[in-house]
């Protein structure tokens, strides 16, 4: 298990938005994370990263407990976190944004770069570029791409589908799968559940800051019960 | 014959002055505006360093020159400027040890810390008095002139002369070097990368792994170095008087924020749009004119627009004019 993370609670101030939940990564496997609006999907993602606190419970990463390390300190053991909003550096190049997810692993830059521009050609194309000039669809993929930088054992992202359109999401779905296949384990917390189980080995549907299933893409897509309440039928 | 001579007249009083002057605006509104991206506080108290920049370079500078050491024809300033530089920079680190840190830490709103530097203004204000008291001193004992207005008119034979000083070439030069290098460092080393991923988007650059400590220690390395040039530069172009560098904040800001406060580029322009306006609205055209109209066409008087006492009041005019109608100055800046 590259990751697991234990019965976890945390949320702000005074109100509790996960309440005990459970998540697990393989090496080399994309999980996602699925709910309805305020289930408290993201919070849970920015709590095992170490962007709020835990109150408690316990995150497990490659057998180390990270449960009281700060941001950066898991960017170092390996993680990577793309955030939902604000994550590329308007007024740099795309170039520039890919040096700077650089900015701990420097002796592996010119390799990870290549990596990166491989991925995703279109970064390569406009790599003089101004960042905050890129579309939405190019402005994801460099979110991605700052966060694979570090060479990361673990990318993490926060609902990478919001605002782009539906071929970019599939594009983008599919460059996960790419990513996953090169041996990054992917964690995404997704708004377009069917789409993103489709590519997840493990799925785990919240609700109400509560696990409420937890199992293979697969069997989460055929479960009707889930099928009903949570993917339009 | 006559056209040459207004031309002459223009570059003489205009042209060079306002070159010189809008370099030293420049520097100081570079200051301002960079503090103000990484920071994120409008730093009242760059004047005031500055002028703690002159003073260190004068102090070393007579330190210097007890030794009977010069490098004449330049003023000895120049060699005393490394050293003052060092100076300046540690009471940069220190003020922000024990002033805007504990601020920082506690994550106070922004006013909080531009209330801090009117303080840490008034303090440094007080400490230079104390050690160099409020006389007005003259550090400039190189060579004064390049071409003097004499020289000028005796190998052209024109009536009018163009003076070019020393002191006024030296901060050209200075200035162009100082920024030369600064744009180097923003934008081609790692160091001075990561300062813009800073103050683009600070949560991203903590998630990369860019540390706050760092990228505030080179801040306030820079900061310290283009206040000490500036305020020494401005010192041996005029002389130095503790009073004027509180002053000299006012057309300082109005030039950051011109240009577009957070944007460098921005910062030179609106230095040298300050500094030319200045001197545009408060020279006298009389004289101009007469080489131009036939003098029984000239109308009386010294034809300024706003007589020289009233040259702060221009920047402070341009300020609110650029505030209410283009608040990003010319480069897009960022918004108060």
């Amino acid at each position: 298990m590259l990751l697991d993370v234990r019965e976890i609670i945390c949320g702000y101030e005074n109100t509790i938005i996960v309440d005990g939940c459970n998540f697990s990564v393989k090496k080399g496997d994309i999980a996602c994370i699925v709910g309805p609006n305020g289930a408290g999907k993201s919070t849970a993602m920015k709590a095992i990263f170490g962007l709020i606190p835990i109150k408690s419970g316990q995150v497990i990463f490659n057998n180390e407990d990270i449960t009281s390390l700060n941001p950066q300190e898991r960017v170092i053991k390996g993680m990577s976190f793309v955030p939902q909003n604000n994550n590329i550096f308007q007024e740099m190049s795309v170039e520039e944004n890919l040096e700077m997810g650089a900015f701990i692993h420097q002796s592996s830059m010119k390799e990870n770069l290549k990596n990166v521009y491989n991925l995703f050609p279109i970064l390569n194309e406009k790599k003089s570029q101004v960042a905050g000039e890129l579309s939405g669809g190019q402005r994801q993929q460099l979110a991605v791409g700052r966060a694979l930088m570090t060479n990361p054992v673990l990318l993490m992202l926060d609902e990478p589908s919001a605002g782009v359109s539906p071929i970019v999401m599939k594009d983008l779905f599919t460059k996960l799968k790419a990513i996953s296949k090169m041996g990054t384990s992917i964690l995404v917390v997704e708004q377009n559940a069917k789409q993103a189980l489709e590519i997840s080995n493990l799925g785990f549907v919240l609700q109400n800051g509560k696990n409420k299933y937890s199992d293979t893409g697969k069997a989460l897509l055929q479960n009707p019960e889930v099928r009903v309440s949570f993917l339009g039928g | 014959m006559e056209i040459i001579n207004a031309f002459a007249l223009i570059i003489n009083y205009i042209i060079i002055p306002g070159l010189t002057y809008g370099c030293q605006l420049a520097l100081g509104a570079l200051g301002v505006t960079i503090i103000y991206t990484v920071l994120r506080f409008s730093n009242f108290a760059h004047g005031e360093l500055m002028s703690f920049g002159a003073m260190t370079s004068i102090l070393i500078t007579w330190i210097i020159s007890y030794f009977g050491i010069s490098i004449f024809p330049l003023p000895t300033v120049i060699l005393a400027l490394p050293i003052s530089i060092l100076i300046t920079i540690s009471y940069c680190l220190l003020i922000d040890k024990y002033c805007f840190q504990y601020h920082r830490k506690k994550n106070s709103k922004n006013v909080i810390s531009l209330i801090v530097s009117i303080g840490v203004m008034f303090f440094t204000s007080g400490l230079i008095r104390v050690l160099i008291g409020p006389n007005d001193r003259t550090i400039n004992d190189g060579e004064r002139f390049i071409i003097s207005a004499r020289k000028f008119k005796e190998i052209t034979g024109l009536t009018e002369g163009i003076s070019l000083k020393l002191s006024q070439s030296i901060t050209i030069i200075v200035s162009i070097i100082a920024v030369v290098l600064l744009f180097w460092f923003l934008n081609k080393t790692k160091t001075g990368k990561s300062m813009r991923a800073y103050s683009d988007n600070k949560d991203l650059a903590l998630l990369s792994g860019i540390k706050t400590e760092n990228v505030i220690f080179y801040t306030w390395l820079i900061t310290g170095t283009l206040a000490c040039i500036a305020g020494t530069l401005y010192g041996l172009d005029k002389s130095y008087k503790p009073f004027t560098y509180l002053q000299l904040v006012l057309p300082i800001f109005a030039a950051a924020i011109v240009g577009g406060i957070g944007n460098p580029i921005g910062a030179i322009i609106g230095g040298f749009v300050i500094s030319f306006s200045e001197l545009l609205i408060t020279f006298s055209y009389n004289k101009f004119l007469s080489y131009l109209i036939p003098i029984n066409f000239l109308p009386e008087g010294s034809l300024q627009l706003l007589s020289t006492d009233y040259k702060i009041a221009i920047s402070f005019i341009i300020l609110v004019l650029v505030l209410i109608l283009k608040p990003t100055g010319i480069y897009k800046g960022k918004l108060l």
